[in-house]
């Protein structure tokens, strides 16, 4: 005889969501190796990078497609499926962001110049973090299933929404430093170069904007 | 009265299968939970589902037997052709055993009660005359299959929010988690104790007042507390395990109380789902001990249960461990905190509808009360489609049951084995 009872519980979104953003993040984080290779001059390893960088790109968006694939309209969730799917789709173009500029910086042998590239780092390196903590957020579902969206876990990851926020405005700050270095020497610089430049920091600044996107998104899965 | 043995024989055998069937395929819906979070082993779960479906069945289980009896047929139209009731009870077990069989190969969701429910209807107003049917009850009994679940919904709801309130969204939930679980025990032994014994113990030969009722109810409630504040007390904070996640430990807490509500779920279910296999083998037994009277006021023999119970056990040991095995690796998801509020939920609607005599789906009740928890946004998916197709399954139950309970009744009566001298 079958048992039927078991089917009223459908495939949970929440690990899979997670997974996403778990691939998501290793997508970003290759790029401050691909930029140091790049500051080095190192295009070997900055082309091997962002292979990697496109790889996982590739499997993020497998994981993705995935994950609708498993979101029949017909779940009863604790949460809207649009904002889920919202979040997903704002996770996802972290990764698009990231093969986008390493896409870029490889096609054209794009070099960063002298006065910008100490501080292309650090400005990338806050964008991994602000999207960290926006993977520390998502990780903290399992939790707000466990307390049913309420009490102190909300507080916990509204809290880290915050603090997501104030990472975010750093990049801003770096952000703003690069433009004016650059805009201070661009004259003697070639001007397609430049162009490219301005759109690469713009693309890198996105990342962390991107990022407090997937936390707005949390935010309003966690209030309905 | 002819074949009286050949008749005992028939309907024992009908009955017994039909309790083994339960036993095989219900039972695993209250023990699934404990196994998957491995708060029970299998063994450990088919020994307490067993132990409690007994005492379930035996203890509790005679109210709803009675009405399975004698609640829906009105005897006193019968009382010159017994015959008929048992042509129509045989045909029902059979009818109501064959159609699960059916149904369960499909896979489709179909609940005992309802198949015997409908069968029994069916035979009584085709073959007997529409009026032999006590249609007040029928419809009592039908609004009870929408009541209940709703019942156990808004009971698990409110109890998920209360261990929201008390314990998950807390600062210290895993001390809270202990200092407010023998509240929940205590609960549980209470109302499943109070409501067994209003209804009544006669046949075991208890009889109380009602002082003395909420007296051992308080005792029983009492003692199930200790055991669980035992329990409890002993699990020990694994730092390690709440890296992950960091409910883990609370979780454990909530393995106790889920296998304490397991068992009074158990409990419920046999005493509620026993009489759809020997409701209908009382009402054969009455109508043959007394020698082809149908005698309303016949006192129902208690072995009638203990065969039922026994049913269940059997049907548990030769398939049903292997039901709650699959059931349990595939709702991980009912964690036991959940598990725990939508059994209590669950198991106090289940006994209650027990104590008015109503057979209700328990499987039903279950999905109410896990809805329920769902609402209170505790639960990460819950399929919708299957979840309306459980509910809607007794709108085609019924006809189906009625329909081949009509079928085996003109065929029984057409061979006409039973004769009243």
């Amino acid at each position: 005889m079958g048992n039927y009872f078991s089917g009223i519980f459908g495939p949970s979104p929440i690990s899979p969501l997670q997974a996403h953003m778990a691939k998501v993040q290793s997508c970003i984080e290759e790029l401050i190796p691909f930029f140091e290779a790049v500051i080095k001059g190192d295009f070997d390893s900055a082309t091997a990078s962002h292979q990697a960088i496109s790889t996982l790109e590739k499997e993020a968006d497998k994981l993705k497609k995935e994950l609708r694939i498993r979101l029949p309209s017909g779940l009863f969730l604790p949460f809207s499926r649009s904002d889920l799917l919202n979040v997903l789709t704002m996770q996802d173009s972290i990764a698009n962001k990231a093969k986008d500029i390493s896409g870029t910086v490889v096609s054209r042998q794009i070099k960063l110049p002298d006065p910008i590239d100490s501080s292309f780092v650090q400005f990338v390196s806050r964008s991994v973090d602000a999207s960290a903590q926006a993977q520390t957020a998502i990780n903290e579902l399992d939790e707000l299933v466990e307390t049913g969206f309420r009490g102190g876990e909300v507080k916990l990851v509204e809290k880290m929404l915050t603090e997501l926020d104030r990472i975010e405005s750093d990049t801003d700050h770096i952000e703003a430093e690069i433009r004016l270095a650059l805009f201070q020497i661009e004259k003697d610089l070639n001007p397609v170069e430049v162009i490219f430049l301005y759109r690469i920091i713009d693309n890198t600044g996105e990342l962390a904007d991107l990022a407090q996107r997937v936390g707005s998104r949390l935010q309003l899965m966690l209030a309905r | 009265m002819e074949n009286a043995y050949l008749i005992l024989i028939l309907v024992t055998t009908f009955g017994f299968f039909m309790a083994w069937g339960i036993g095989a395929n219900d039972v695993a819906n209250a023990m699934g939970t404990s196994v998957g979070s491995r708060a029970l082993t299998i063994k450990q779960a088919v020994i307490v589902a067993g132990i409690f479906e007994f005492t379930g069945a035996y203890l509790a289980g005679g109210e709803v037997t009675s009405t399975i009896r004698k609640g829906i047929v009105d005897p006193h139209l019968l009382g010159n052709s017994p015959d008929l009731l048992i042509y129509g009870m045989l045909a029902a077990l059979l009818a109501a055993g064959i159609w699960l069989l059916i149904a369960s190969r499909l896979g489709w969701p179909v609940s005992t009660t309802h198949s015997i429910v409908g069968a029994i209807i069916g035979f009584a107003a085709v073959g007997i005359g529409m009026d032999a049917v006590k249609w007040g009850k029928v419809v009592d009994i039908v609004l009870s299959w929408v009541i209940t679940p709703m019942l156990a919904g808004t009971l698990s709801f409110l109890i998920f929010r209360s261990i929201q309130k008390l314990i998950l969204n807390t600062d210290r939930p895993f001390n809270n988690a202990q200092r407010y679980s023998p509240i929940y025990t205590f609960l549980a032994g209470f109302v499943i104790a109070l409501v067994t014994l209003f209804k009544g113990l006669k046949h075991i030969g208890l009889q109380t007042s009602t002082g003395e009722n909420y007296f051992i109810a308080l005792l029983v409630g009492v003692m199930i507390m200790l055991l669980g504040y035992y329990f409890v007390r002993r699990i020990k904070i694994d730092k390690e395990a709440d890296r992950d996640f960091h409910f883990a430990n609370v979780e454990k807490v909530f393995g106790v109380l889920m296998v304490i509500t397991a068992s009074a779920m158990a409990f419920a279910h046999g005493s509620n789902d026993v009489a759809n296999a020997v409701g209908p083998v009382a009402a054969v037994v009455g109508v043959v001990q007394s020698g082809g009277a149908v005698i309303q006021e016949s006192v129902m023999p208690p072995w009638v249960l203990i065969l039922g119970g026994v049913g269940i056990i059997l049907g548990l040991a030769t398939y049903g461990h292997r039901v709650i095995a699959t059931i349990g690796s595939r709702i991980t998801e009912l964690t036991p905190s959940r598990g725990f509020a939508a059994n209590l939920a669950a198991a106090s609607t289940v006994v209650l509808a027990s104590g008015f005599g109503l057979p209700i789906s328990t499987t039903q009740t279950l999905v109410g009360a896990v809805l329920g928890v769902g609402f209170a946004r505790g639960i990460a998916a819950l399929n919708v489609n299957v979840i309306r197709s459980i509910f809607l399954s007794w709108v085609v139950t019924l006809p189906a049951g009625a329909v081949l309970a009509i079928v085996f009744f003109f065929m029984f009566k057409g061979i006409g084995f039973v004769s009243i001298s």
